[in-house]
């Protein structure tokens, strides 16, 4: 069960830049290999990553089977509201790995 | 007057042709400081920028997913005996402080010198009763870069005298011995040509103190011993199992090779 972590600014002043650091370990299997017998390993990567603040889109990105181990997806926005921040992250057989965040914006 | 034309243009092209640039690396560099021992120098002054920069920063190292699991199984009970490591060992950050520092060691209860993986396998048979864990495994790397994480940024210093000097012994001839279908020895990339190219690939001095290190090309966390069976493999030599009294030996050699050299666990290397 893949772990995800993020790290910000937990208490921000308003208009203040937030960089946002996220990784998740996850073998990002390509689905390009093949094992010892030669039969090919099936695709199992992340192929979305989405961020919402209250609900509202923040960041989302659509990951492709090139992208390396333990995907690290950092990002910048500016606080404007004090608020949770949903972090998803979708594998290829639909289980979804969440995370929440409040932050505060003074 | 074409000719010099043509001749100015193939110099222009030269000159915009970008160059085969090693990493920069300035020895006087403040930052580079904690990375040499005199004339020793760590795998990280030979990496690339980005690399130092995911080892430099905690979050960013993906060696730490698996510390952090390190971290949870030495609080995790398991075995007969009913015993977690936290449960004759304290804090890790206390009882592990210099450990990972001064290891391959000479045992006197195994009379023989044992690694790291080893002496957690040991703990885990004896005083746990519970199953070794495996070499290469996710939890005796993930228990292996925790304990040696402790020991970030002390100096390594292992003893090659008295009782481990066989070993020693053993594994600098196995460093001076040329092997495999490329006939060639440890010293001659590690030692003779250190810091020049053997294709697009830098040498570097081959030093261990970073180990186990994230290795980009392996996407994910590797022992000193996979990357002894790799380097075995590249030269067409038939590598020795993970764990073997060969490797444990050269392993010795290493550790008194990169001493003064800061402990860097857990390392990111390309």
């Amino acid at each position: 069960m893949p772990t995800p972590k993020v790290k910000f600014n937990e208490s921000a002043a308003k208009g203040e830049v937030v960089e946002v650091k996220t990784m998740i370990d996850h073998d990002m299997e390509s689905g390009q290999r093949k094992d010892a017998a030669g039969k090919a390993i099936a695709r199992k990567i992340i192929n979305h990553f989405a961020v919402t603040l209250n609900g509202k889109p923040l960041f989302a990105a659509d990951l492709a089977p090139a992208i390396s181990a333990n995907p690290a997806l950092n990002f910048f926005f500016t606080a404007t509201e004090s608020g949770t921040l949903d972090f998803k992250w979708t594998d290829d057989d639909g289980s979804v790995y969440a995370l929440s965040r409040a932050i505060t914006v003074t | 007057m074409a000719t010099r034309l043509a001749f100015a243009l193939v110099l222009a092209l030269l000159a915009a042709m970008p160059a085969l640039a090693d990493p920069p690396f300035d020895a006087k560099d403040p930052a580079m400081a904690r990375f040499q021992a005199g004339a020793k120098r760590s795998g990280y002054t030979f990496a690339e920028p980005e690399t130092r920069a995911m080892q430099d920063d905690d979050f960013m190292n993906p060696a730490m997913l698996w510390a952090e699991k390190g971290e949870t199984l030495w609080s995790t009970v398991d075995g007969e005996a009913g015993k977690s490591c936290a449960s004759c060992h304290g804090k890790a950050e206390d009882s592990m402080k210099t450990v990972g520092a001064h290891y391959p060691k000479y045992d006197p209860s195994q009379r023989r010198v044992i690694n790291l993986e080893q002496r957690i396998n040991i703990c885990r048979s004896q005083a746990m009763a519970a199953p070794e864990w495996k070499y290469e495994s996710e939890p005796l790397l993930a228990m292996t870069t925790y304990v040696k994480m402790q020991s970030r940024g002390q100096t390594v210093a292992v003893a090659v005298d008295g009782p481990a000097a066989p070993w020693f012994e053993a594994g600098r001839r196995f460093y001076f011995e040329r092997r495999g279908l490329n006939d060639v020895a440890c010293n001659h990339c590690h030692i003779d040509n250190w810091g020049r190219h053997l294709r697009t690939e830098l040498l570097s001095q081959g030093m261990s103190n970073g180990f186990p290190s994230y290795r980009l090309k392996w996407q994910k966390l590797g022992s000193l011993h996979r990357r002894l069976a790799g380097c075995n493999e590249e030269i067409r030599a038939e590598p020795y199992p993970l764990g073997s009294f060969e490797y444990v030996a050269l392993e010795l050699y290493l550790a008194w090779r990169a001493a003064g050299l800061q402990v860097e666990t857990p390392s990111v290397r390309k």
